[in-house]
Formats: structure tokens, C-alpha cells, sequence
């Protein structure tokens, strides 16, 4: 495929491998922010090209991962009201809440569909107007402009019976929580490339200064991975802190106009909790009044008795990057992907089910 | 009913009685069964133990015989490369085949849905027939039930296979070195159905796989080649297939993963989708699992049959179901069983 090979070309891949060992002359770690590119590091098996000082932290920019329980409870509530149809993205069907997930719901008779865009749920809406469709729209700020771009749409077409259950969260504010945290031992950043394709840096510099700290922009095929590790090291070995933007193709220092204006219209910043990290101030976005009526929680009244999270989990020490998911005394014992203590486990992205598959492979005689 | 697959251009030999659709006295065993069965499954299915017209049919084979049976559902019932009927007979013979059977007998059952054209209904019988006659296997017993509208997908068939087992095959004859081959292109049936049902747009049109691989598999038996074992990468995938031997036979599996042929259509789709090809459908294609020193014969063999046919990994000492899918950067991942099915990644 055009435009994607070259980014996955195993020459660059092993020059970039050269590069970052020849840089590198002691120990850093690095957190990669994103889920798609934890995804991408062990899709392509990333680690094993890095030299052996180099830790890779994976942080807490997987919304599935990220998601508190409480919010996919609501969702199955709703889910299960009579007369709704709940649309969302296919992974987060699976996720466990406190009395099962979206799968399960479905399986009781709820009308749960999968899509790929917000819109497909506004031309459900608008093609069936006897019942109320409710978008769970759930993401970091790459996702916000395409739900902000449904609720205007749906606001536009005159749609009385349509609402987003918005549990969208912010990158800023979480990195604060995690780099404010004195235990915290985090050398650079390699920062979402499309979270920043819509945002744009701005927000990035005061934390690369305040912390002292790399922030590399980086996309999420190998070599874009490869090329921003190589970068945070060197900036790293140069006693440098600066943003960089390594996912020049997609990312413009001021973001892009039209979607941030979108999340602007739509939504405004409020105090939202993490999945295993706690309430992050300004960590999340809500629909805005003027949008109240597409409010699915202000919309559709249900009771949601959340229980509380198993407390063998850590999975707050793992996304701080304080405890390595081999270091868990649950991993693989009480925590496995088929029965999972916390979201880290469920997406095949998450940390500890990346590194429950990790032990499996270090068995293997070399 | 989900399907429009009313073809009515698609003109049927004989008239069913007074009825062009599936209603739900076909399946009450009086009259409209019987004119069903007679002018449509007979018709297309035809052999001499259908014609006794008895509550079973009666026959006898010698030596081992395999058995198995599976359900089929696919929407759209007519998919590029393929429909639900001849689907049902090839599923059905490449799992004989993968038991070391020969194709022989099928018998067959419907759940018809109230309201399925009958035209649509014969067309696919008609497939199933074809199919069958094509690998020497001949359907000897089936049954036909009706469900209300609403309660089913237009057609389930149910399919059950016997064949005379000429070598038995099993993941327990896995040895440490064998060579792990597959016959084709992995995919491309689970992304023909995705796209034919979900209406995406590509740009390329991409056929089902679907198809037998008993021929290929008897072909090398017949030329002595040591295969171990042969497994049909359905649903789940060829990943999925690779844990599930591994796990049998108490071996681990290294893939290569660049020699994994992949049509580029069915990787620029996957891209798209947020899917991964190694865990998607394929219905005509095998994965053998052969002695090294046959490795080069049964590939040439293979690739007479599909010449994109590759050799793909190895049988290693190691963990019990370990497979290791090695890529083009010298980094590796485990390929594990899916939790459920592939669900598009929001990120």
C-alpha cells in the first residue's frame, strides 16, 4: 500500500535501530502516550530493536484502558432501557464493567451496534426516529471533533431522538497528573500524533519546560515509532527539552482549525476520573448547555450502581510507569486476559496483556 | 428478512406449485414439503438415496470412516466468489479432507426463513449440488424446517460428511522441523463478505477464497508426501489455526510472517478496518504442517493447485502453543486466540 510500506520498510527500520544505539550512552525511559502505538510497538515486536538500557512506558492514551468503569456501566444502562439504540466503536464492547459489558447487554436483548464514525449513528437516527439512538462516544481529542461533528449534524438535520454519551478525556492534563507525581520516573515523551493532528503543540511546550522533558509528536507505523525514540534520545543526550514534531505529515504546530473549532462549539473542558489514576482536573470534555437536549446522561435517566474496582489491581502504578506489569504479583495468576482485573488487561494494546503475551515469548529457548 | 436477493432474471426449471416463496406450510411435512423436496432439493441433489424416499438413507462404507458435521450462515447469501450452498459443501469436504477422508456422502439440513424467495432457494441448492458432484461426494439424507419471519438469516444449513479416511491426520503427528505451508492467500472470503455486506467502498473487488482443498490434499497423499497434518484456517484465521495445532500437538510454531501471502487488496482493506488479515476467514485454503525433507515437493505440489501457495514458519521446540510471528524487522510478537471476533480498533 502506497504511503504505508515505506513507513514500514525493514532498512530504514534497522538504520533507525543503529541510530538510536549510537546515541544512546546510558539509561532512559520513554513513555509512548498513545494506545496505537503500544499497539504498533508490539505488533511489530519495536522493543527488540532498542539496546537494552532503553524502557518503554506505556502511558495512559488508551481510552478504552482509561475509561472508568462507572461510565460503561452507564452505558449498558442505557443500553438496556427500553426503546434505545446504543452506537459505539467496536472495542469498547468488550469491556468489563461492574455487571458485565456491552456484549453481554446485547446478548440480553439490548440493541448494541458497532461503527466506525459518529455519523453512522446520525443517519440511524434520522432513518428511524421511533427510537431514541444514543452515540457512545468515547476518546481522547482525535475522536471529540467526529462526535462535536455528529451532535451539529443532528442539531442541523433537526433530530429530536438523538444524544452522545461523550466520555471523551484529554491528553494535557492527564500527563500533569502522571508528571507531577514525584515517583514518577519518566525521562521523554513520545506524544500522540493525532491527538496533536487536532490540537496541534501548544499545549505540549509549557510541559516539555515545566518538567524538563522531551516531547517527540510521533505517528504510529514502525519507522515513525523508531524515529521518535531516536529523536527523544538524542535530545535526551544533548541535555535538550524541547517539542518536536516527528509526524510532520499529519501535524501542523496549530492543529487543525476546523476540528478544534468543532470541539470548541460543542464541548467545554470539565474535571473528569481515570480508569487507575483517579480524577484528573480538566481531564475530560462535556457537551456544552446550548447542546444540553443531545446529552444522552441529561436525556436518559438510569441507575447506575457501579462496584467498586477489585483493589488487587495497580494498574494505576503500571499507566504511572512505577510498576512494570511483570513486577504485578496478579499477572497471569489472578489477571489474565480472559479474566482480567483492570482495562490495562482487556485491550490487546493494554500494558499488562502486552507483557502477559511478553513472558510467554521469554520461555522460549534462544 | 435481511437479503434482497430476489433474482428474479434468474428463471428456475421447474414451478414450485402455486407458491415463489418459502412460507411456512414447506416445512409442515404435508403437501408443500413434498412439492419442495421433489421439484427443488431433488432436483438439484439427486442421487439413489435421496430417490428411495425413506426416513434415512442406508449404506455401507469399510475401514476408518471420518465424520463431521457443521452449521452454515453467511449474509449476504450470495457473496463475489461464492454463496452459502456451495460454501456448506466445501466447508464441509475440506474438513474430511483435513481428517485424511475422502469426500463422500453428505446429508443435509435446512432452517429456511418465511418469505425467502424460492427462486434465491434454488439457486443456492443448485450451487450445493454442483459443488458436491465437482468432489465426488453425493448427498444421501436431509431435512427441511421453516421459522417464522424475522427468526432467521433467509437460510441456515447444516451439513453433515462421511468419507473413507485414507491416512488419518492429526495435530498429534507434529513433529519438531516440520515445515508449515499454506495453500493461498489468507482473508480474502472474510473481507469479501465484510465488504459485500457492509457496502464498502474499495475500489478493487475482492472474490471469496472459497473453494475445496480435498484435491490438494489427497493429490499429496497420493504422491507420498509426509504431511503431518492439514487444517482449514476458517473462522478465527490462519493465526488462529497456528495456536490451536500448536496447543495439540504440545509444539511451538515461528511464522515468517513477510512469507504469509496476502492479497494487497485484502491488506489495503484490513489497514482500513483496524483488522489484522492473519485472523480473518478463508474458505478455500489449507495449512500443511510436512516432514523438512518434503518441504519442496509439497510446495510444488501446492502451487500447482495456487501458485501464491508459501511455505510460512517452522515447528520449534518450546512452550506448549507458543507461536511466534516473526516480521520483516527482526522483532516478533505471540499471536494468541481472539477473545471473540475482531472488533475495529478506535485507536
Amino acid at each position: 500500500m502506497r504511503y504505508v510500506d515505506e513507513l514500514r520498510d525493514p532498512k530504514l527500520a534497522h538504520a533507525l535501530s543503529s541510530r538510536i544505539r549510537a546515541a544512546t550512552t546510558r539509561p532512559w525511559t520513554i513513555m509512548e502516550v498513545c494506545g496505537g502505538q503500544t499497539h504498533t510497538l508490539a505488533r511489530y515486536g519495536l522493543e527488540e530493536l532498542l539496546p537494552e538500557g532503553i524502557t518503554i512506558v506505556h502511558g495512559p492514551g488508551c481510552p478504552v484502558c482509561v475509561t472508568p468503569a462507572a461510565v460503561i456501566d452507564r452505558a449498558v444502562a442505557i443500553a438496556c432501557t427500553a426503546g434505545v439504540v446504543l452506537h459505539t466503536y467496536g472495542d469498547m464492547l468488550r469491556v468489563p464493567a461492574s455487571h458485565g459489558d456491552l456484549l453481554a447487554a446485547r446478548s440480553r436483548g439490548a440493541d448494541v451496534r458497532v461503527v466506525l464514525s459518529p455519523l453512522e449513528a446520525v443517519e440511524a437516527a434520522r432513518l428511524d426516529p421511533s427510537r431514541e439512538h444514543v452515540f457512545f462516544s468515547v476518546g481522547f481529542e482525535t475522536t471529540a471533533p467526529a462526535a462535536a461533528a455528529a451532535v451539529e449534524l443532528a442539531e442541523a438535520l433537526g433530530l429530536e431522538r438523538f444524544s452522545v454519551l461523550a466520555a471523551h478525556v484529554r491528553v494535557p492534563p492527564v500527563l500533569e497528573v502522571l508528571l507531577g507525581d514525584p515517583r514518577t520516573r519518566i525521562d521523554g515523551l513520545l506524544a500522540a500524533g493525532h491527538v496533536c493532528t487536532v490540537m496541534g503543540t501548544g499545549e505540549y511546550a509549557p510541559i516539555a519546560a515545566r518538567h524538563r522533558l522531551p516531547i517527540v509528536v510521533t505517528g504510529f507505523e514502525p519507522i515513525d515509532l523508531l524515529e521518535g525514540i531516536a529523536r527523544t534520545i538524542e535530545q535526551l543526550e544533548a541535555g535538550r527539552s524541547e517539542v518536536e514534531i516527528q509526524y510532520a505529515r499529519a501535524v501542523r504546530p496549530e492543529g487543525s482549525a476546523g476540528a478544534r473549532g468543532a470541539i470548541e462549539r460543542v464541548f467545554e473542558v470539565a474535571d473528569r476520573p481515570f480508569r487507575g489514576l483517579g480524577e484528573v482536573p480538566a481531564g475530560g470534555l462535556v457537551l456544552r448547555d446550548r447542546f444540553a437536549r443531545f446529552d444522552a446522561t441529561r436525556r436518559i435517566a438510569v441507575e447506575v450502581a457501579s462496584a467498586e474496582p477489585d483493589t488487587r489491581c495497580r494498574a494505576g502504578e503500571v499507566l504511572r510507569g512505577l510498576l512494570r506489569p511483570l513486577d504485578c504479583p496478579e499477572l497471569g495468576k489472578g489477571c489474565t486476559p480472559e479474566h482480567p482485573l483492570g482495562a490495562p488487561m482487556v485491550s490487546s494494546e493494554g500494558a499488562c496483556a502486552a507483557y502477559h503475551r511478553h513472558r510467554a515469548r521469554k520461555e522460549l529457548p534462544r | 428478512m435481511s437479503d434482497t436477493d430476489d433474482d428474479a432474471g434468474l428463471g428456475c426449471p421447474v414451478p414450485f406449485s402455486q407458491y415463489d416463496r418459502v412460507v411456512l406450510a414447506h416445512g409442515g411435512g404435508g403437501r408443500a414439503t413434498r412439492s419442495l423436496v421433489e421439484s427443488l432439493f431433488r432436483a438439484a441433489l439427486d442421487s439413489p438415496e435421496l430417490r428411495e424416499d425413506h426416513d434415512g438413507a442406508i449404506v455401507s462404507l469399510e475401514g476408518p470412516v471420518a465424520i463431521t458435521t457443521d452449521g452454515f450462515t453467511v449474509r449476504p447469501l450470495f457473496f463475489p466468489g461464492g454463496d452459502l450452498g456451495a460454501l456448506a459443501v466445501h466447508g464441509t469436504v475440506n474438513d474430511l479432507a483435513c481428517c485424511g477422508a475422502r469426500p463422500e456422502l453428505l446429508t443435509v439440513s435446512f432452517v429456511l426463513e418465511e418469505g425467502l424467495a424460492l427462486t434465491t432457494l434454488a439457486r443456492l441448492v443448485r450451487s450445493m449440488g454442483e459443488a458436491a458432484r465437482a468432489v465426488g461426494a453425493r448427498v444421501i439424507a436431509g431435512d427441511t424446517k421453516v421459522v417464522e419471519r424475522g427468526k432467521g438469516d433467509g437460510v441456515y444449513v447444516s451439513v453433515t460428511g462421511l468419507g473413507r479416511v485414507r491416512r488419518a491426520l492429526s495435530p498429534r503427528n507434529v513433529r519438531d522441523g516440520d515445515v508449515v505451508i499454506v495453500s493461498g492467500p489468507v482473508g480474502d472470503h472474510g473481507i469479501a463478505v465484510l465488504v459485500a455486506r457492509e457496502d464498502v467502498r474499495l475500489g478493487t473487488e475482492i472474490a471469496s477464497d472459497q473453494g475445496e482443498i480435498a484435491s490438494l490434499v489427497h493429490e499429496l497423499l497420493d504422491e507420498g508426501v509426509a504431511l503431518h497434518v492439514a487444517r482449514d484456517p476458517t473462522r478465527g484465521g490462519l493465526a488462529t489455526v497456528l495456536v490451536e495445532i500448536a496447543r495439540t500437538a504440545g509444539v511451538s510454531i515461528v511464522l515468517e510472517e513477510p512469507s504469509v501471502p496476502v492479497r494487497s487488496a485484502v491488506s489495503d482493506a484490513c489497514e482500513l478496518l483496524g483488522l489484522d488479515p492473519l485472523y480473518v476467514a478463508c474458505e478455500g485454503r489449507v495449512v500443511l504442517f510436512v516432514a523438512p525433507e518434503h518441504a519442496e515437493r509439497a510446495l510444488a505440489i501446492a502451487r500447482r493447485f495456487q501458485p501464491d501457495a508459501a511455505r510460512i514458519g517452522v515447528v520449534t521446540e518450546g512452550p506448549s502453543g507458543l507461536v511466534l510471528a516473526k516480521n520483516a524487522f527482526g522483532g516478533e510478537r505471540v499471536l494468541e486466540l481472539l477473545s471473540g471476533e475482531q472488533l475495529p480498533r478506535i485507536c
